[in-house]
């Protein structure tokens, strides 16, 4: 097999805190190729955006610590490079967009200074040069008047715009990789589609690998061609996106599915999942997902289940999983 | 769900508004314009409906629950709680009023005061009602209402920072629930929650309205949810109703544009049909509020929009084979979702 462009592997993350330990990655695997989706869904709490971080290099530290695992760019394990490399890589191959464009977004200079600051320190380009690119590239991302908009400030934009200048600064490096963290969550539905439509065409255009990382049932169906789901700080189910909507293999993924509301149909009643995602500072043994499912049965307290390869190249972290893909 | 009864209406809005005023200079202050929030809304809820309000952000769909609260004094318009006007009650009519018409609000983190105990925090609407639960019942009855909404009654001493997002919304709907309201105004009551705990939460609901008989306005910018629980819809605009209608009629058969390119735009969480459906992508941002568009205040953003629209007003009915009001010149009936 080819070495993938971008791979994760047992990784570990412990936040050390005032309050104890918090397991916040317990062995995560995935990898993205080139110009391929691959969604992170989890609900808030199960290690998605720490993974990206670490991957990144951005993981706060303290108390975030890494005790494991690997992170391999193009088969370069970038936990153990040296921080010049790091930085190197970070922007010119691998970049990332956040959800909250306004704050991450420095509200004292111009989006154009902003975006050229990477061309100025990393490609040695004049202001003007640089100041010029930021034009193509704010064109690019689709927004009007761009040649006058570069010289204003982020508060002068709307929440989809800012968005927009987030995609565009991203992109000023030409990354192989873009992880969007819930780059949607706090936009409006039909700003949603839009930011989302330019992000598949972008990834498209570009050959890009794409990590989504999101919440949404929904944005994922859309656009995802593998997802990875996350609880308490693993993967516990991987798959192709049709065959995960198609027969979820894990309980937590049918008992999302079947908890939310969905505009096409009006549905009775929904199916809630019983009590609340635990606490990663005291993850129950076994299977961390045992206290809320409904097939839980003895050996489940006990044993954690991996994630096991099954026959159709999909993977479940359940001791049923076999089961459950016979339906 | 418990079947409404339609032909009594117990809160009748009409042609309601609400301009905020925009100010400059420090001293003297002069009004330079107003942001027209809600600009002529006018609807009817029955007894035991959920009527939704959809919309974007900006679109005036929460301070429509302030001025129905009577927390925002209105710049015109009627409201009427089983006829009698809401606006012209003062002192103990009022106080009376406010029992009947409660509010869950969407954040379970700011929404509810950290220094007092739960039972204290459900317990606060007797103090002010205190005809409602003579002192001495007072704890049974918190203890009563936690158990309605599934929490432990034993959780009374707790303080809301012991508890999660969801079970903190909990307390707020026992909170609303303690004076026995008629209408409950739920304002993006499940927006800040997990996935898994929104279903938890909209299950509550829902059996608490068929258990007490209640009246919803359940406001939320998620179209799914508020298919889920609604009625009726109303899709808001720029301050404006610019489609009202059945559950079935706003997602089945939307005829405004701005419903249908919505409805268009949410994700469906089905691979299978993603590349089968209709897509309608709006261009551009919602108009400021200050100044919205002459006429259709969405024909910036709308492909059907020609003369008339930039002219004309259009008013909420019903229009040509229509079959539910609709604010469109062009008004014409779409299916847009996949039907499953």
């Amino acid at each position: 097999m080819a070495t993938p462009l971008l791979e994760v592997e047992g990784l570990r993350v412990e936040f050390r805190t005032r309050d104890g330990v918090a397991h916040v990655l317990n062995g995560v695997d995935y990898h993205v190729d080139a110009g391929e989706t691959l969604a992170v869904l989890g609900e808030s709490g199960s290690g998605k955006s720490v993974t990206a971080n670490t991957v990144m290099g951005i993981l706060e530290s303290p108390p975030g610590v890494v005790t494991g695992g690997s992170v391999r760019y193009r088969g370069e394990e970038l936990l153990t490079a040296a921080p010049a490399r790091r930085r190197e890589l970070r922007g010119e191959h691998i970049a990332m967009i956040f959800q909250d464009a306004l704050s991450a977004l420095n509200p004292v200079f111009t989006v154009g200074f902003q975006i050229g600051e990477q061309l100025r320190t990393r490609r040695g380009m004049s202001r003007r040069d640089a100041e010029k690119r930021a034009v193509e590239l704010l064109d690019l991302v689709g927004i009007p008047g761009a040649k006058q908009r570069v010289r204003d400030h982020p508060h002068q934009f709307s929440g989809g715009m800012r968005q927009r200048v987030m995609i565009a600064m991203s992109l000023a490096l030409d990354p192989d990789v873009l992880i969007a963290d819930e780059p949607t969550t706090a936009l409006d539905v039909t700003v949603q589609a839009q930011i989302m439509d330019l992000l598949a065409d972008i990834q498209a255009e570009r050959h890009m690998g794409l990590i989504l990382i999101t919440h949404d049932l929904g944005v994922v169906a859309e656009v995802a061609d593998r997802i990875a789901v996350m609880y308490a700080g693993r993967i516990v189910e991987h798959a192709d996106v049709h065959s995960l909507y198609a027969n979820p293999c894990h309980p937590y993924t049918r008992a999302l599915l079947e908890s939310i509301p969905r505009v096409d149909t009006k549905g009775t009643s929904l199916s809630a999942i019983s009590g609340l995602p635990p606490s990663l500072t005291r993850i129950p043994p076994g299977c961390p997902f045992h206290p809320r499912c409904p097939m839980a049965a003895e050996r489940c307290t006990e044993e954690l289940p991996p994630l096991a390869v099954l026959p159709s190249g999909r993977s479940s972290a359940c001791l049923f999983a076999e089961e459950l893909v016979a339906g | 769900m418990s079947a409404p009864n339609l032909s009594v209406p117990i809160l009748e809005v009409d042609d309601l508004v609400k301009h905020f005023p925009v100010q400059t200079g420090i001293v003297l202050k002069r009004t330079v314009g107003h942001v027209r929030a809600v600009d002529g809304v006018s609807f009817a809820l029955h007894k035991g409906e959920t009527l939704g309000v959809v919309g974007e952000s900006g679109c005036g769909k929460s301070t429509l629950a302030q001025v129905l609260m009577r927390l925002e004094p209105p710049t015109s318009g009627r409201v009427r709680f089983h006829g009698e006007d809401v606006f012209a009650k003062r002192g103990r009519e009022l106080q009376a009023l406010r029992r009947s018409i409660q509010i869950v609000l969407q954040d379970p983190y700011t929404s509810l005061n950290p220094r007092m105990t739960v039972g204290d925090i459900v317990g606060e609407p007797f103090d002010i009602h205190p005809d409602v639960a003579p002192k001495g019942e007072r704890r049974k009855k918190v203890q009563d209402l936690l158990d309605v909404v599934g929490l432990n009654p034993e959780h009374i001493n707790r303080y809301p920072h012991q508890f999660s997002g969801g079970q903190r919304q909990r307390i707020g709907i026992a909170r609303a629930l303690a004076l026995k309201p008629e209408v409950i105004i739920c304002d993006e009551p499940v927006s800040a929650l997990d996935v898994s705990i929104q279903a938890q939460v909209m299950n509550l609901l829902d059996e608490l309205q068929r258990e007490f008989g209640l009246s919803y306005l359940f406001i939320a910018h998620d179209l799914s949810v508020v298919r889920h629980l609604s009625d009726r819809v109303a899709v808001m605009y720029l301050g404006k109703i610019v489609e009202i209608g059945t559950e079935e009629e706003i997602y089945g058969r939307p005829s405004h544009p701005y419903t249908q390119a919505l409805l268009s735009a949410v994700p469906v969480p089905d691979p299978a049909v993603r590349a089968a459906r209709a897509r309608i992508r709006l261009t551009g941002d919602v108009p400021s509020p200050v100044n919205p568009p002459s006429g259709c205040r969405f024909r910036t953003r709308c492909w059907k929009a020609t003369e008339i629209c930039e002219v004309e007003e259009p008013e909420l009915v019903t229009r040509g084979a229509g079959h539910h009001p609709s604010a469109c010149h062009h008004a014409e009936e779409q299916t847009l979702l996949p039907s499953t």
